[in-house]
C-alpha cells in the first residue's frame, strides 16, 4: 500500500499547490485591484489616520476633514453644501466616492505617487503629513449665481443642469445638475446612517445623485441649429443666402408636419440662414439639413464633439469625471438609406439626437473662441501638503483642433448675437457686454412638458469671457426664454467675478 | 536529541533480520520545537499589542504561558505513553493552534470598547473561549493516547464507529433548520446558545470504520476487475458501497446544504479506497461520480431549485461574487478584498481589519490571518499544514499493518483536504463551503476532532517508529486475548493481478 500513501502525497502536494497558486493571484496579482476596489472599506479607514487635502474654489474650502475622537481619526465636511455638491462629489466610510473626491482621490489622501516625497519624511518626523488640496477652476461667483438661479428658476422647474466653461481654456466655471444634495450626511462615520441616507437619495423621484450636467444626454431641440448652421456655412452658405422656409414642411416621403413655434415665424417661402436662426425657423433648418444631407449633418455635429466616448472633465490627462457621449443617431432607414423624415426632425435637434447640457457648452464655446474647442477641465492646480509646491497646473489643451474654421465660428457668432439682440435669446442680454446664443424647445416624451434649453457666450472686449448651457428639464412654455434668462445672469457673474478665470 | 531510550536491537534478540538502526525517540526535539511555537506565539501577541496599542502590556505572554503549560503536559503523556511518536507533529499543531488562540483574542480586541482593550481578560470573549476549548482539546488528546494503546485495537469497535459516523453525520440534516442551520449550513445541532458539529467526530469515526471494512475487502476490490482502455474497472456488484457513500454524500450536500462536507467525506473514501485496493480507476469513478453529481446538483438548482438551490447559489456567487457584492457576495467579496489588502507582507499583526469580514472566527479566519500577515505568512502556514500531513503520510509509510496505513493515511488526507476545502474556497478557488480551518477556527468541535485525529496519527507514528522488541514489551498485557485480530496484525502485502 505505499505506493498509493506516496501518490497520495503527490496529490496533497498537488492541492497545496493549487492553493499557493491561488493565493498569489488575489493577493499579489490581483492586490492592487482589490485593494482598491470600491468596496473595500479597509484602505479607507487607513486612510483617516492621514488628514485629507482640502477640495477649494476661489480661496473657499468645499471639502475639508475635521480631527474627531473616534476610531476614524478625521471626519470629511462639505461646507458649501448642495451648491458644490455634484462636483466635488462625495468621500463616504464604506460607500463608492464619486467627484472630485474620487477623481482626485489618491491626491487627496496623499497617496499618490507625487506625494512620496512626504510620505518618506513621515518616516523620520512619526507624523502623518495631510494629503494634497485641489484647487477648483470654478468662479464661486458663477456657481452660486448658477445654483441660485437654477433652484429659484421661474417656471417652477426641479429638474435640469447649467455648465459654464471659459472659451479660451476650457476652464469650468460653473457647474450645477438639479436637483441638488447635501453630502455632510454620506461622509457619515456611523455607517448605517450614511447608508441610510444614501438609500433615501437614491430612491428619490427627482434622482439627486445623478450629475443632469455631465452623464445624461437630452434631446437639444433648437440649439441643434447651430450645428446645422456650421454645415451650411462650411458648404458655401453665408449669413444671407436664402433658404427656403415656410409655415409647414413635410419631408419627402413620410414623416409628420413640422411647423414653426408660432405662425409669425418664417411663413414666407424664403429667408435668410441668419434671420432663420435669429427666429429659430424650424421648417427653414429640417429643410436646410435634408438640402444638406445626413452625413454633413452627423459630421458636423462629430466635430463639435458628439459621439465621443471618453471625454473626461477634470484633469486635462484623462482622470476626471466621465462626460457621456452625445449622439446624432443613425439617421438612416433600417435598410441603410436615406431617411429624410428622420433626418428633418434631427436637423431641429429631435429625433434621435441627444446631447449632455457640457456638449452644449462645448459647442458655444467653440464657436466663441473663433472655432478653437477647447478641452473641459475641472482641476486649476494640485498643492502639496505644504500649500506651495504645485504639483500639477492645468495647461489648456485642445479637445477637437479647430471645430470650424476662424471665419465661420465669427459668421456663427454674429448669428447668435443677433438671437439674443433680436431674437428667441433677448433674456440673455448683458450690459456692455456682446452675448450671442441659442434657445431650445424639444419634445422629451408626448405626455410631457418640454425642454427648454440655452446655449450661449460672452465676449467683452473683443475677447469671449464665457460659454454657458443650460438646461431646464420638462420645464413646458417660457423654458428657454427662461433658461436664457439663467444663461445670462450665469456669464454677468462671470464677468464680474474678478477672480473667477 | 540526546535521549538513547531506543534499546538497540540485535538479531540474537529479535531474531528478525537485523536492525542496525538506532532508533531515537526524539522527544528532546519536540520538546525544543514545542519551546520554539511558544515562543513565536508569544511574538505573535508582542506584536499585536504593539500594533494596536502602541505599547506592550504586562500580560502579552499569559496566552502563550496557558498554552504552553497544556502542551507541556500533553509532551509529558506522549513521553510515556508514545515515546516514538513523531516529535514534530505536537510542535507544528501548537504553533497554529497559538496562532487561532492569538489571532481570536485580537478580534475580541478589535470589537471591544477603546477604553476596556488594555486591561481585556486573558478568558474572556473568544479568545478566552478558545482558550478553555485548547486545554479540553488537549487533555482529550491525552486520554486517547492513553486508552488507545494500539491503534489495531480501533478497529475491533470499527462497526459502532462506522453506525456512530453515519448517525452523526444525518443527525442534523433529520433536525429541524431551527436547530441545524447556521449560516445557510445545515451542519449543527444547537442547545440553545451551545452548538456542536457532529460532522467534524463523525470524519474520525467514518475514516476508522473505511479503514477496517476496506482491509478486508481490498483483495475482492483488488483483483476482480475489468481491463478498459488499459484501466483496471471494478466488476458491477463491487461498486455497491461507493455508489452508497457517494448517495450519502449527495445527500449531504442537498439536506446538509454544504459542498465542502460532501466533498470530505467523499474524497476520503474515496482515496482511503485507492490507497487499499492500489486502483487508479477508483480514483477516476470518484471524481466522475462527485464533480457528476455536483454538476447535476447545479443544474437541478437553476431549474428546479428547492434543496438544490442553496448549492446553485454558492456556484453562482463563486463564479461571480462582484455581482451582487453587498449580499449573497458580501462574504466572498469582504474575504478577496481582505487578503488583496493583506498583499504580500500583510498589515502586520493587529493592523489591518478583518473584522470587515463576516465570520472571521470561524470559516473565513484564514482571510483575517492573510490581511495581516500577508501571503508570505499564509505560505508559512499552509507549509506547517503539508507538514502535519505529510509527518502523517510519512506514519501510514512506515507502520507495519495495513489498518494502521489506511488510517494513517486517510487522517493525514481528510485534514489536508479540509484545508484544501476551506482555504480554496475563501480564497475563491472553489465554491465556498461551512468548513472551519482546523486548529485555527473558533469552536470546540473542531478543535477536539482534529486533536483527536493528531492523537491517533501520533499513535500510528509510534508504532512505526518504535523497534519491534519495544512494541512487543509495550503491549499492554501482551495476552492473546487482547492481542489483535491476525488479520489486522498482517503485514502489508503486494498484489498484482
Amino acid at each position: 500500500m505505499n505506493a498509493p500513501l506516496r501518490r497520495v502525497g503527490v496529490v496533497v502536494l498537488v492541492l497545496f499547490a493549487l492553493l499557493f497558486v491561488n493565493l498569489n493571484w488575489v493577493q499579489a496579482y490581483k492586490a492592487d485591484e482589490y485593494r482598491n476596489s470600491d468596496y473595500n472599506g479597509r484602505v479607507q479607514i487607513a486612510e483617516y489616520e492621514r488628514e485629507r487635502g482640502v477640495i477649494e474654489a476661489g480661496r473657499t474650502a468645499l471639502a475639508s476633514s475635521k480631527p474627531t475622537d473616534g476610531e476614524l481619526k478625521y471626519i470629511r465636511e462639505y461646507p458649501a453644501g448642495e451648491a458644490y455638491a455634484h462636483v466635488v462629489g462625495y468621500n463616504p466610510v464604506n460607500l463608492a466616492a464619486t467627484g472630485i473626491e474620487k477623481s482626485e482621490d489618491e491626491f487627496l489622501a496623499g497617496t499618490s505617487d507625487a506625494l512620496v516625497a512626504d510620505r518618506i519624511s513621515d518616516l523620520w518626523t512619526g507624523e502623518k503629513t495631510p494629503g494634497g488640496s485641489v484647487l477648483l477652476s470654478l468662479s464661486k461667483r458663477a456657481q452660486e449665481t448658477a445654483f441660485k438661479e437654477m433652484s429659484n428658476n421661474r417656471v417652477g422647474v426641479d429638474k435640469g443642469a447649467a455648465v459654464a466653461l471659459d472659451p479660451r481654456t476650457g476652464a469650468v466655471q460653473a457647474l450645477v445638475s438639479m436637483p441638488s444634495f447635501d453630502p455632510n450626511p454620506l461622509a457619515d462615520h456611523d455607517t448605517d446612517a450614511a447608508e441610510a441616507a444614501y438609500d433615501k437619495l437614491e430612491s428619490d423621484p427627482g434622482k439627486p445623485l445623478i450629475n443632469r450636467a455631465l452623464s445624461e444626454t437630452y434631446p437639444p431641440g433648437s440649439t441643434f441649429k447651430v450645428i446645422d448652421a456650421a454645415a451650411a456655412l462650411e458648404s458655401g452658405y453665408t449669413q444671407q443666402t436664402q433658404i427656403p422656409a415656410g409655415s409647414v414642411y413635410r419631408a419627402p416621403t413620410s414623416g409628420t408636419d413640422i411647423r414653426n413655434a408660432a405662425a409669425s415665424i418664417c411663413p414666407e417661402s424664403q429667408v435668410s440662414l441668419k434671420e432663420a436662426l435669429t427666429e429659430s425657423c424650424n421648417t427653414g433648418f429640417a429643410k436646410l439639413a435634408v438640402a444638406l444631407g445626413a452625413d454633413k449633418i452627423k459630421e458636423e455635429a462629430r466635430k463639435f464633439g458628439f459621439g465621443q466616448t471618453d471625454l473626461t472633465c477634470g484633469r486635462l490627462n484623462g482622470e476626471g469625471l466621465p462626460v457621456a457621449p452625445s449622439e446624432t443617431g443613425d439617421i438612416k432607414n433600417p435598410d441603410g438609406g436615406d431617411d429624410p423624415a428622420a433626418l428633418a426632425q434631427s436637423g431641429i435637434g429631435q429625433n434621435n439626437v441627444r446631447m449632455t447640457p457640457m456638449q452644449g457648452a462645448l459647442i458655444a464655446a467653440a464657436v466663441a473662441n473663433d472655432g478653437k474647442q477647447m478641452r473641459p477641465y475641472l482641476v486649476q492646480k494640485l498643492l502639496g501638503p505644504d500649500r506651495t509646491t504645485s504639483h500639477y497646473t492645468a495647461t489648456p489643451k485642445e479637445l477637437n483642433g479647430a471645430v470650424v474654421s476662424g471665419q465661420v465660428a465669427r459668421d456663427l457668432q454674429e448669428m447668435m448675437v443677433s438671437v439674443v439682440e433680436n431674437g428667441t435669446g433677448r433674456n440673455a442680454q448683458i450690459n456692455n457686454v456682446v452675448v450671442g446664443g441659442k434657445t431650445g424647445t424639444a419634445q422629451s416624451s408626448a405626455d410631457r412638458e418640454d425642454h427648454g434649453w440655452f446655449i450661449g457666450f460672452a465676449i467683452k472686449d473683443g475677447k469671449p469671457v464665457s460659454a454657458v448651457a443650460v438646461f431646464l428639464q420638462e420645464a413646458g412654455s417660457g423654458g428657454s426664454a427662461e433658461a436664457a434668462r439663467i444663461g445670462g445672469q450665469i456669464m454677468r457673474a462671470v464677468v464680474t467675478d474678478a477672480g473667477g478665470s | 536529541m540526546s535521549s538513547q531510550a531506543g534499546p538497540v536491537n540485535t538479531p540474537a534478540a529479535t531474531g528478525e533480520l537485523p536492525r542496525v538502526r538506532d532508533v531515537q525517540t526524539r522527544r528532546n526535539a519536540e520538546l525544543a520545537l514545542l519551546g520554539f511555537a511558544m515562543a513565536l506565539v508569544a511574538a505573535y501577541s508582542a506584536t499585536i499589542q504593539l500594533t494596536m496599542f502602541d505599547t506592550i502590556t504586562g500580560n502579552f505572554w499569559v496566552p502563550a504561558a496557558v498554552l504552553s503549560v497544556l502542551f507541556l503536559g500533553l509532551h509529558l503523556v506522549v513521553r510515556y505513553a508514545a515515546p516514538y511518536a513523531d516529535p514534530a507533529l505536537i510542535p507544528a499543531v501548537a504553533l497554529l493552534n497559538g496562532i487561532g488562540v492569538g489571532f481570536l483574542r485580537r478580534l475580541d480586541l478589535a470589537e471591544a470598547p477603546a477604553a476596556e482593550r488594555l486591561n481585556y481578560p486573558i478568558f474572556a470573549g473568544t479568545g478566552g473561549r478558545q482558550l478553555a476549548w485548547t486545554l479540553i482539546s488537549v487533555v482529550l488528546a491525552a486520554v486517547v493516547l492513553m486508552i488507545v494503546k494500539d491503534h489495531r485495537a480501533i478497529s475491533r469497535y470499527a462497526y459502532t464507529l462506522g453506525l456512530g459516523g453515519i448517525v452523526l453525520v444525518l443527525i442534523p440534516a433529520l433536525l429541524p433548520r431551527s436547530l441545524s442551520e447556521i449560516n445557510g449550513a445545515k451542519l449543527w445541532i444547537k442547545f440553545g446558545s451551545f452548538s456542536i458539529q457532529p460532522g467534524e467526530f463523525a470524519k474520525l469515526a467514518l475514516l476508522a470504520f473505511f479503514a477496517y471494512y476496506l482491509v478486508r475487502k481490498r483483495e475482492v476490490l483488488s483483483l476482480a476487475s475489468r481491463r478498459v482502455l488499459g484501466v483496471d474497472f471494478p466488476r458491477g456488484r463491487d461498486l455497491g458501497p461507493v455508489l452508497a457513500v457517494w448517495a450519502v454524500s449527495l445527500l449531504v450536500l442537498i439536506f446538509e446544504k454544504d459542498l465542502g462536507t460532501s466533498l470530505l467525506y467523499f474524497g476520503m473514501f474515496v482515496v482511503t479506497l485507492y490507497i487499499a485496493t492500489e486502483r487508479v480507476s477508483w480514483l477516476i469513478i470518484g471524481l466522475l461520480l462527485f464533480f457528476g453529481g455536483a454538476y447535476s446538483a447545479y443544474l437541478l438548482g437553476a431549474s428546479v431549485g428547492g434543496p438544490f438551490a442553496n448549492f446553485y447559489d454558492r456556484a453562482q456567487i463563486w463564479l461571480d461574487p462582484f455581482s451582487d457584492p453587498y449580499l449573497r457576495g458580501y462574504q466572498l467579496v469582504q474575504s478577496l478584498l481582505g487578503l488583496g489588502s493583506g498583499g504580500l507582507f500583510g498589515a502586520g499583526p493587529g493592523g489591518g481589519q478583518p473584522t470587515k469580514i463576516p465570520e472571521v472566527h470561524n470559516d473565513f479566519i484564514f482571510a483575517g490571518l492573510g490581511e495581516e500577515i500577508g501571503l508570505f505568512g499564509l505560505s508559512a502556514l499552509l507549509i506547517i499544514y503539508l507538514l502535519i500531513v505529510q509527518r502523517g503520510l510519512r506514519a501510514g509509510l512506515a507502520v507495519r499493518d495495513s489498518f494502521g496505513k489506511l488510517l494513517a493515511g486517510g487522517l493525514a488526507f481528510t485534514l489536508a483536504l479540509q484545508v484544501f476545502v476551506i482555504v480554496g474556497g475563501i480564497s475563491r478557488l472553489i465554491p465556498l463551503t461551512g468548513q472551519t480551518t482546523p486548529f485555527l477556527s473558533a469552536g470546540g468541535s473542531s478543535l477536539m476532532a482534529n486533536w483527536m485525529l493528531i492523537a491517533v496519527v501520533l499513535r500510528v507514528s509510534d508504532a512505526a517508529r518504535r523497534p519491534v522488541d519495544a512494541s512487543v514489551s509495550a503491549r499492554p498485557s501482551g495476552s492473546s486475548a487482547s492481542a489483535p485480530a491476525q488479520l489486522h496484525g498482517a503485514p502489508t502485502e503486494v498484489i498484482k493481478p
